[in-house]
C-alpha cells in the first residue's frame, strides 16, 4: 500500500524508479547473464569438477608464468 | 605483457573502478540517514515545522543517493564469479555467509523501512515513522558490516581450516570473523561517512547562504553537519589508530609500504612530508627519501603506541628481522623461507590429489600433514623472487598522505565550521567562507576514497593475505572479455554518476527557491 500510493503521488520519485528499474534491469538481465556468468557453475556439472578445476589450476598457475 | 598477466590487471582495474564508484554512493548513505534520523527525533520532541522542512529536504537527498546507488555493489559479487572464481571457490563459505546475511539485511530491512520512511508521513503515526528512519539507517551500517567482515577476513584469514577434498577454506569459528582488524574496519569506514555527510550538508547549505535563500534552515543545517561531522571525524581518527596497531600487528608490510620504510629503527619516526626515492630497491642501499620533514617517534607511536618500539621496514621483513619490546632480536620467517614452504605446501595439495585418485590412504596422510605444517605461507609459492611480495610503494605512500592530510584538514574544517556557525553574520557575510565549504565537498569523497586505496593497494598481491595472490585468484577467461566489461561498467557507472550529480543540483535549486514561513 506504502508503494502503490507513494509511487502515485511522486514527483522526482517517479525519476528514480525509472532509474532504479532500468539499472537493475541492466544489471541483473543484459550484464548478468550476458557478459558475467558464473564461471565455474558454467563449465563445471559437479562440486567435485569444480574443486578439480580448482586444484589443477592453483597447483599449476606457478608454472604458467 | 603475457595473458595471465593481462587477466590479472584488467581484472583489478575493472574490480578497483567498480569499488570506487560504489563507494561514491556508500558513505553519504551510512552518513545522512543517521543525520536525517537526528533531525526528525528533534521534529518530533520540538514540534517546529522547520525541523520537518529540514528532515525532509535532506531525507530527498538521501533517497537521490540511495535510487542511485543501490545495487552497484552487486556488480561486485558479479565480478567474484566471473573474473575471479578460483578465489571465490577458495574462501568458500567465509565469504559468502557474510554477504548472504548482508543481502538478505540490505533486501528486508531497508526495502521495508526506506518505503515506511519516504511514503508513510501522514500514514503511520510519527513515532512509527521516526523508528523507520532510525532503521534505515541502522539497516544500512548493518549491511556494511558484513561487507568489511568479509573484506577483513581477506586482510587476516582467521577462524577456518582448508579442506583439500573440497579446495575449500571451511569456517569452524564465526566468532573469529569479528577480529580486531574487522572491528576497526567497520567503525573507520562508517565513522567516515558520517564527517563526509557532514561536510556534504555543510556544503550544500552554504549555497543556499551565498544564494541568499532560506538562511535559516542553511544555518539549522549546518549546525547539524557540524556537530555530526565533527563527531564523525574523531570517531574516524580513533578507529584509525586502532586500525594501524592491527595493520602493525598482522600486515606489517602494509605499514611498510604506507610509510615508504625500509629499515626501521627503535623509536621510528613517521615521515609527515617526504618526497619518496624512486631508485630506492628493498635491496640496495639508497636512502629512502629525497626528501623528508618527521616526527620524532611518530610512526611506533602510531604503530605499537609504544615511543621506542621498532617498527620493521620492508627489508627487514623480507629478511625476516623483528625486534621485540625488551629489545631483543626475533627472526621471523623471511621471505625467501616463505616462498619455499608455499611451494612445499603447492606440492603437497598436488600430491594428495593424486594420491586421492590412486587410493594411496598413507601418501594423502603424510601430504597432507606437509600440507598442513606449510599452508601459512601457499600463496608465497607463486612467487618467482621476493619482489613480487612487495605492494606498490610509491602509491601507498601517497594514498596515505591524502587520507591523512586531508582528514586533517577536515577536523580544523568542522572545528572552524562550529565557531562560525554560532556567530552567524560572520558566516553569511564572509562568501569566501561559503566557497571553501562548497570547494571542500568533493576533497571529502577523495578523502575517503584514498583510505580505501591504502587498506586495497597496501594489501597487494594478495586477495587472502599469506594465502591466494591476485594472479592465482583470477579465472582462465580471455582478457579481452574482462576488457570488454570493463569499459561497459565505466560508461554504465558514469553514466549513474553524472544521474546523481544533476538530479541532486536540480532538487537543492528547486527546494532552494521555496520560501519558508
Amino acid at each position: 500500500m506504502f508503494y502503490y500510493t507513494g509511487f502515485r503521488d511522486m514527483t522526482v520519485g517517479k525519476t528514480l524508479w525509472m532509474i532504479i528499474l532500468v539499472k537493475l534491469f541492466i544489471f541483473f538481465v543484459v550484464m548478468k547473464f550476458l557478459f558475467f556468468p558464473n564461471f565455474l557453475s558454467t563449465n563445471f556439472d559437479s562440486d567435485e569438477a569444480r574443486a578439480e578445476h580448482v586444484r589443477n589450476e592453483l597447483t599449476s598457475r606457478s608454472d604458467k608464468r | 605483457m603475457s595473458d595471465l598477466t593481462s587477466i590479472v590487471d584488467w581484472s583489478r582495474l575493472q574490480f578497483a573502478v567498480t569499488a570506487i564508484y560504489h563507494w561514491l554512493f556508500v558513505p553519504l548513505t551510512l552518513g545522512l540517514s543517521v543525520m536525517v534520523a537526528i533531525m526528525e527525533s528533534i521534529y518530533l520532541k520540538t514540534k517546529s515545522e522547520r525541523w520537518l522542512y529540514a528532515t525532509k529536504f535532506w531525507m530527498r537527498l538521501f533517497g537521490i543517493n540511495f535510487a542511485i546507488g543501490v545495487a552497484t555493489g552487486i556488480i561486485l559479487e558479479f565480478e567474484f564469479g566471473t573474473n575471479w572464481s578460483n578465489y571465490s571457490w577458495f574462501v568458500g563459505d567465509i565469504f559468502g555467509a557474510p554477504l548472504a546475511i548482508e543481502g538478505i539485511l540490505a533486501f528486508f530491512m531497508e526495502s521495508t523501512f526506506v518505503a515506511v520512511m519516504f511514503f508513510g508521513w501522514n500514514k503511520v503515526s510519527p513515532r512509527f515513522h521516526l523508528a523507520s528512519t532510525w532503521l534505515t539507517a541502522l539497516g544500512a551500517s548493518i549491511s556494511a558490516l558484513w561487507i568489511l567482515v568479509a573484506n577483513a577476513w581477506m586482510q587476516y584469514p582467521v577462524g577456518m581450516e582448508f579442506d583439500p577434498d573440497q579446495m575449500r577454506n571451511v569456517m569452524d569459528n564465526f566468532w573469529a570473523l569479528f577480529s580486531g582488524i574487522a572491528v576497526n574496519k567497520f567503525f573507520h569506514a562508517v565513522l567516515s561517512g558520517w564527517a563526509l555527510s557532514g561536510v556534504f550538508v555543510i556544503g550544500v547549505s552554504c549555497w543556499f547562504l551565498w544564494k541568499k535563500r532560506n538562511v535559516e534552515f542553511a544555518i539549522r543545517s549546518i549546525k547539524v553537519g557540524a556537530w555530526f561531522g565533527l563527531a564523525g571525524m574523531l570517531l574516524t581518527m580513533y578507529t584509525g589508530d586502532g586500525s594501524a596497531v592491527e595493520v602493525t600487528k598482522h600486515q606489517p608490510m602494509k605499514l611498510a609500504a604506507m610509510e615508504g620504510l625500509y629499515h626501521g629503527h627503535q623509536g621510528q619516526s613517521l615521515a609527515a612530508v617526504a618526497i619518496l626515492n624512486p631508485n630506492k630497491d628493498w635491496n640496495n642501499d639508497e636512502d629512502e627519501y629525497l626528501f623528508e620533514i618527521a616526527i620524532p617517534n611518530g610512526l611506533s607511536i602510531l604503530g605499537r603506541h609504544d615511543m621506542d618500539a621498532f617498527i620493521p621496514g620492508i627489508t627487514d621483513i623480507i629478511n625476516g628481522v623483528d625486534i621485540d619490546a625488551n629489545g631483543d632480536t626475533i627472526n621471523t620467517v623471511s621471505y625467501q623461507d616463505r616462498i619455499a614452504k608455499g611451494k612445499l605446501a603447492q606440492q603437497a595439495l598436488k600430491e594428495y590429489g593424486e594420491a586421492r585418485e590412486a587410493g594411496d590412504s598413507a601418501l594423502m596422510a603424510s601430504t597432507l600433514t606437509t600440507l598442513r605444517e606449510n599452508y601459512p605461507y601457499f600463496g608465497y609459492g607463486y612467487f618467482k623472487s621476493v619482489d613480487e611480495a612487495i605492494p606498490p610503494v610509491g602509491l601507498t605512500f601517497t594514498m596515505f598522505r591524502v587520507m591523512v592530510i586531508l582528514g586533517s584538514y577536515f577536523l580544523a574544517f568542522f572545528v572552524i565550521v562550529l565557531f562560525l556557525v554560532y556567530r552567524t553574520e560572520l558566516l553569511q557575510k564572509k562568501t569566501w567562507i561559503q566557497w571553501i565549504a562548497m570547494a571542500s565537498v568533493p576533497f571529502m569523497w577523495i578523502c575517503s576514497e584514498a583510505g580505501w586505496a591504502v587498506a586495497e593497494v597496501g594489501r597487494q598481491p594478495w586477495t587472502v593475505q599469506d594465502l591466494l595472490p591476485t594472479v592465482a585468484s583470477v579465472s582462465a577467461v580471455p582478457a579481452t572479455s574482462v576488457m570488454v566489461t570493463f569499459w561497459l561498467f565505466a560508461l554504465i557507472f558514469t553514466v549513474l554518476l553524472v544521474a546523481e550529480v544533476s538530479i541532486m543540483c536540480r532538487q537543492i535549486s528547486k527546494e532552494s527557491k521555496k520560501t519558508l514561513s
